[in-house]
């Protein structure tokens, strides 16, 4: 292990992070018709971070992402993304939420009557208006990040899970966002294909893109992340840089959670 | 034993009339396939929309149109309607006919492939930033249509098949004209042999023009081959 | 003026007796014939398959007018003076077994492969394998489907009205020779089609869902 690892911390190209919130999460809870998922959760995300979101099945991370997203509702607190308070049912405020805010999800959710660089282009020209050779120019650049730039014809159906889900990243990213929310991306992958999805979120990571990632890559948050969360029962029950939260839990949940071997 | 001396030399002078017939078979299939989709896909939207009374109404209209015959939906349109103030020529009632059940057949068929969209199509095309209405072009419409297309090609050659209905109210098609061939030449058995070959010849020919449409129109299909 | 009257719909509702005698016929003759296409088309005899596709496309290319038609001046050219049900029943025969005949073959090839290799591996004959193994799963996935095309079935009998054979269509049209009300006529006729179908419409969706539940 080298000594920056071990610091919790990774080297930077950039200014040092933490001067600047880019999501701030303020006491927010949500429910499902009877059931409460949410309990007063608030979380700051900082400028050029990492933060890993872990927790048992259930403990209401994926509806987190998803409310930092406007995919769901929230019945009580705030988000606040890049400034602006999120609120679904304001349009305005949705669409500024969008174009700064970018998500990869589980299942990938390519679409499948598209080409590769349809996939990315489709938001560039569609949404953010751009011709579609500057969208094909960005698309190839994107390609090449995620090292799939021999695939851009091919669709969907013909990549395999690992190239699919860096295909969603790409898309994703073309549309430079400031924040990138990842749901368990690696989680449907076979092991040998989890790894060079995990170095594309390394990579941007050292670019000092921000991320907020929920995941079961226990070995990836420790080493990369700058700050972990420990999500349980609709609560943020702990949270800190790595270091402290794996080697000096405070909590019993937590506790057992890490020697569940998850 | 009986003999029957099959005689196909009314061929000679009545070819032109069949060629004819075809041609008004494929105008009149041709157009209410076009006009049969569209209202197929408006009414396949209006019944996955959120409008309970519009989605009930079409539903109502696609089972009443699949659950009655063909033959009687002709009558009604042709010989109902005037009696309730609306003339119209056979051919139009035809294709009022035609379009309106094949709306009934495509809506059903469009509808299931929109039901087919997973969730997740949606939720990742929001948070690329696309509004509601590009949302339902770009990933459910298009995609819907382009999963049902071999579907949807089948019954259109269907469609093409039940136009010789229409013959029943002397609308100008194929079948009409095979009538009248036949009551000129009484080689009634000869006559229909002739015209069952070429509504073979014309049903080829619609699913080739249809799969061409396709390949057109779908990139996917012609580029993986499906 | 006559006006459509309660005696009018009474005479079609005894009419629509044959539309059902008709589709009766025209399910077991189609049945019967449209099972043995079914296998020929999965036969293991090249010429077999070819044979059975080759009607299955024929048939299905033309209208089923053109067959009726077919029929009813074949028939009368072999010097038979028959009544029109004949023609109509063999029409609607043919018709069906193409179309049952497709969709069976559907459901043979969808009982899965390994069915096949296990009930060879316990030595059962190819007759036996489809009497005890493949045609009673087969059945199971056939019946949604067939239930559906009892519909068309139904709905295609009404064709028959065009050589004159007395069913609800044509009863409908002799109704309107006499009422002179084609609107209120043939919206009767049709309601009692939509009566007839609509049942089998919703029992054959009715058992999609349960075999969709099932698997
Ligand atoms: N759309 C929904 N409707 C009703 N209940 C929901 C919905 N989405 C999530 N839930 C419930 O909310 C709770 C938290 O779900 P969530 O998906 O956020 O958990 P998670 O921490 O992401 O779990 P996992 O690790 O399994 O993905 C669960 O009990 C779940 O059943
Ligand atoms: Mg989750």
């Amino acid at each position: 292990m080298s000594v920056t690892e071990a610091a919790g911390t990774r080297p930077r190209n950039e200014t040092a992070p933490g001067a600047e919130p880019i999501i701030v999460v303020d006491n927010v809870s949500k429910s499902f018709g009877p059931l409460q998922v949410l309990h007063g959760v608030s979380l700051t995300i900082e400028r050029g971070t990492m933060v890993a979101i872990v927790g048992r099945s259930g403990s209401g991370k994926s509806t987190l992402l998803r409310c930092m997203n406007a995919l769901e509702e929230i019945n009580g607190g705030t988000i606040q993304v890049c400034g602006n308070r999120v609120a679904m049912d304001d349009r305005a405020s949705v669409k500024r939420l969008r174009s700064e805010v970018g998500m990869v999800f589980q299942s990938y959710n390519l679409f499948p009557h598209l080409t590769v660089l349809r996939n990315i282009t489709l938001a560039l020209t569609v949404v953010q208006k751009k011709s579609r050779a500057d969208a094909d120019a960005i698309a190839h650049k994107v390609l090449g990040l995620v090292g799939l730039a021999d695939k851009a014809e091919a669709y969907p159906e013909q990549l395999s899970g690992g190239q699919a889900q860096r295909v969603a990243i790409a898309r994703s990213l073309a549309l430079s966002p400031k924040v990138l929310l990842f749901d368990e991306v690696t989680s449907a992958l076979d092991p040998e294909l989890t790894g060079e999805v995990l170095k594309v979120m390394e990579d941007l990571a050292r670019d000092g893109m921000t991320m907020v990632l929920v995941t079961h890559e226990m070995a990836f948050a420790r080493r990369l992340a700058d700050i972990v969360v420990f999500m349980h029962q609709g609560k943020v029950w702990e949270a800190g840089p790595p270091a402290e939260i794996f080697a000096d839990p405070k909590t019993p949940e937590l506790r057992q959670f890490l020697s569940s071997g998850l | 034993m009986i003999s029957y001396s099959f005689d196909f030399s009314f061929l000679l002078t009545a070819w032109p009339a069949f060629l004819r017939g075809a041609w008004l078979t494929i105008v009149l299939a041709g157009t209410s396939i076009a006009l049969g989709f569209v209202l197929g896909l408006v009414c396949a939207i209006l019944r996955s929309g959120k409008s309970k009374l519009l989605s009930g109404l079409v539903g109502i209209y696609v089972e009443v149109i699949r659950n009655t015959p063909f033959l009687v939906q002709v009558f009604i349109v042709y010989f109902g309607l005037p009696s309730l103030g609306l003339r119209l020529s056979a051919e139009t009632s035809a294709v009022i006919a035609l379009v309106i059940n094949t709306g009934a057949y495509s809506s059903e068929i469009i509808r299931a492939g929109i039901d087919s969209i997973a969730k997740g199509q949606l939720e990742a095309a929001e948070c690329l930033g696309l509004n509601k209405l590009q949302v339902y072009w770009h990933i459910i419409l298009i995609p819907a249509v382009e999963r049902v297309y071999p579907a949807l090609s089948s019954q259109f050659v269907l469609l093409m098949l039940s136009s010789s209905i229409t013959s029943q109210i002397s609308a100008q098609e194929l079948t009409a004209e095979a009538n009248m061939i036949q009551s000129e030449t009484f080689r009634s058995f000869e006559v229909y042999l002739i015209v069952a070959a070429v509504y073979l010849a014309l049903s080829v020919l619609f699913r080739v023009v249809l799969w061409g449409i396709g390949q057109f129109a779908f990139v996917r299909r012609r580029k993986l081959r499906t | 003026m006559i006006t459509f009257s309660s005696t009018h719909l009474i005479y079609l509702i005894e009419a629509a007796r044959w539309t059902v005698l008709l589709s009766v016929l025209a399910f077991i003759g189609g049945g019967a014939f449209g099972l043995v296409l079914a296998l020929g088309r999965v036969s293991q005899h090249k010429w077999l398959r070819w044979l059975s596709a080759a009607y299955i496309q024929i048939i299905q290319g033309t209208p089923l007018l053109v067959v009726l038609f077919l029929a009813y001046f074949g028939l009368s050219i072999l010097g038979l003076d028959i009544p029109p049900i004949i023609a109509a029943g063999l029409s609607l025969t043919l018709y069906t077994s193409a179309f049952l005949g497709e969709i069976w073959r559907g459901c043979i090839l969808s009982v899965p492969k390994t069915q096949w290799e296990a009930s060879n591996c316990i030595g059962l004959s190819r007759m036996q394998q489809y009497r005890h193994v493949i045609l009673p799963q087969a059945a199971r996935i056939a019946i949604p489907p067939t239930v559906g095309f009892m519909v068309q079935i139904i709905k295609n009998t009404s064709i028959t009205s065009i050589i004159g054979f007395v069913e609800l269509a044509r009863a409908g049209q002799i109704v309107n020779n006499s009422t002179f009300e084609p609107f209120i006529t043939f919206v009767f006729v049709a309601i009692i089609y939509f009566a007839m179908c609509y049942p089998l419409s919703l029992a054959s969706r009715h058992f999609e869902r349960k075999l969709n539940v099932g698997n």
